[in-house]
């Protein structure tokens, strides 16, 4: 992968890599992340993460969305380093 | 194509995740490794867009997910831009499988533009020369060219290239040419042998060296070229002493369609005498799927003898492949011969052996071509 290694920061903009398909599954109740070789199912909070990756949300945005979502509140830290899995996965990179 | 460990990160639960069309036999080139069966051209009726369109309807309606088109060569049918459209539309993952030849700059645009998402194109050669003997007919320029345009058209390069003793030395020369090109991932598949390839076996089969030294020169690359390109290199199962894990068990998670609607486990199956492959224009997908007999015939673990149903692997490998232990031992339900508890390993081992000595620039081989073969004198066997 050529994606840059520097942290995500809050100004970026986080986006599934195009050589994905994320889609919601009916039949799976669930998010899935769709890509050449496999499938994969995500879990809810997983799914609801990347629901939000559109290239257009800053990583602040997204955050605070998640909060009112999981109504939760001290999650920072967990979106970040879920962020950095999967970008390190491929699924997603930084637009900025 | 079966292989070894595909990446399923999610439970099949009986659905038939991966569903590949094969649109047509009709093909321009003649690889004489070909995996489409000897008769292919006594094929004539393929199904119309509407039945395919339907196929893709009831395949989604049943779970499938992943979608290829394959053949033969796709590109041959005009439809194929609007049944990657309906495919894109359904939500599948759409994968186009080809040769490249017939893939021009403004199909493949209008394929982009239905949302195709990903290219594999088959290159038997780095040399020119070598590349239009081994298929038959000049097409190195042209799928060269597509290389280029499927780049152009931001879409990542899949490269496969079927692995025999005639490209087996090329390796390196494969991998250059591929990190020269940018393109992105290079699968290496060795050629497995059934249909051409089975019949061709003695000519095409590499010596357990060669193996050992494509294997060698994949991870030098790996290592000096990290995953630019990406290279899949997996050992055959001839050299490997244990089968593929083919289709994730037959009824598992793959469904084929033939051109003329023929339902199938794998896009092999139909080497098999006798099995009555339902056809998608005399019965609905859902109950082929779930309850035809062809693919109740072999799913799970009921049908296993020894050694396979005492065995701690039959999970990881499902006993092997039924139709290599059809066409090699003449019953589906033995172990399939390449492990090496299968009684019957002595015909890989023999195979094996075998490319030592045949192995020379002498062995003529059979094209894949119209009227090479006569599938009929069994039937007049006294
Ligand atoms: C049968 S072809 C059909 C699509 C198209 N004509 C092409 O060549 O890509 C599908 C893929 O199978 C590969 N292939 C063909 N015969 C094979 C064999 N006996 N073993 C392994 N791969 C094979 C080809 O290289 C190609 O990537
Ligand atoms: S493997 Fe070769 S002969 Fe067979 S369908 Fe593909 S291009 Fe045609
Ligand atoms: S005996 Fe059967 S199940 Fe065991 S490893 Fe061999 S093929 Fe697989």
């Amino acid at each position: 992968m050529t994606l840059s290694n520097t942290p995500f920061n809050p100004l970026d903009r986080p986006a599934i890599n195009p050589l994905f398909l994320f889609r919601w599954e009916e039949q799976e109740q669930a998010y899935l992340l769709l890509y050449p070789e496999g499938i994969i199912k995500l879990n809810d909070s997983a799914g609801n993460i990347l629901n939000l990756c559109d290239g257009e949300r800053t990583m602040e945005s997204i955050i605070a969305e998640l909060k009112v979502l999981f109504g939760a509140d001290d999650i920072d830290g967990d979106i970040y380093n879920f962020m950095e899995v999967a970008r390190g996965k491929g699924w997603i990179k930084a637009e900025d | 194509m079966a292989k070894a460990g595909s990446k399923l990160k999610i439970d099949g639960n009986g659905k038939p995740l991966w569903l590949v069309l094969e649109l047509t036999y009709r093909c321009p080139l003649k690889c004489p490794w070909c995996n489409n069966p000897l008769d292919f051209d006594e094929l004539k009726n393929e199904l119309t867009t509407e039945e395919w369109k339907k196929v893709l309807r009831d395949a989604r309606a049943i779970g499938s997910l992943q979608l290829g088109f394959s053949g033969g060569e796709p590109m041959l049918r005009p439809d194929l831009e609007e049944l990657v459209d309906e495919g894109n539309r359904l939500g599948y993952y759409t994968n186009l499988i080809t040769s490249g030849m017939g893939l021009s700059k403004d199909r493949l645009s209008e394929l982009k533009r239905c949302g195709l998402k990903q290219i594999q194109l088959s290159l038997q050669h780095s040399n020119r020369e070598k590349n239009d003997i081994m298929v038959g007919v000049q097409s190195h320029d042209e799928k060269m060219a597509v290389i280029e345009e499927i780049k152009a058209q931001g879409f990542p390069v899949v490269l496969n290239v079927p692995l025999s003793r005639y490209n087996i030395e090329a390796v390196d020369d494969i991998i250059d040419m591929a990190a020269r090109t940018g393109v992105e991932y290079i699968e290496f598949a060795n050629i497995q042998y059934y249909n051409w390839a089975l019949l061709n076996r003695a000519a095409l089969l590499p010596t357990r060296e060669q193996i050992e030294y494509a294997e060698a020169r994949v991870n030098e690359a790996r290592k000096r070229l990290g995953n630019k390109p990406t290279i899949y290199f997996v050992v055959p199962d001839y050299f490997d002493g244990r089968p593929k894990a083919c289709m994730n068990g037959w009824g598992a998670i793959h469904l084929t369609i033939a051109p003329d609607g023929s339902a199938l486990p794998c896009q092999e199956a139909q080497v098999m005498e006798g099995v009555d492959f339902p056809n998608v224009r005399d019965n609905d997908l859902g109950w082929i799927w779930r309850e035809s007999p062809a693919f109740e015939m072999y799913r799970g673990d009921a049908w296993m003898k020894k050694p396979c149903v005492d065995c701690d692997e039959k999970e990881k490998d499902f006993g092997g492949c039924r139709c290599q232990a059809y066409l090699l031992t003449g019953d589906a339900t033995n172990t399939d011969p390449a492990c090496s508890k299968s009684r019957h390993f002595d015909i890989i081992q023999s195979a094996v052996a075998a490319a030592r000595i045949t192995s020379g620039p002498q062995m003529p081989l059979v094209m894949r071509s119209r009227g090479a073969i006569n599938g009929k004198m069994r039937l007049i066997r006294p």
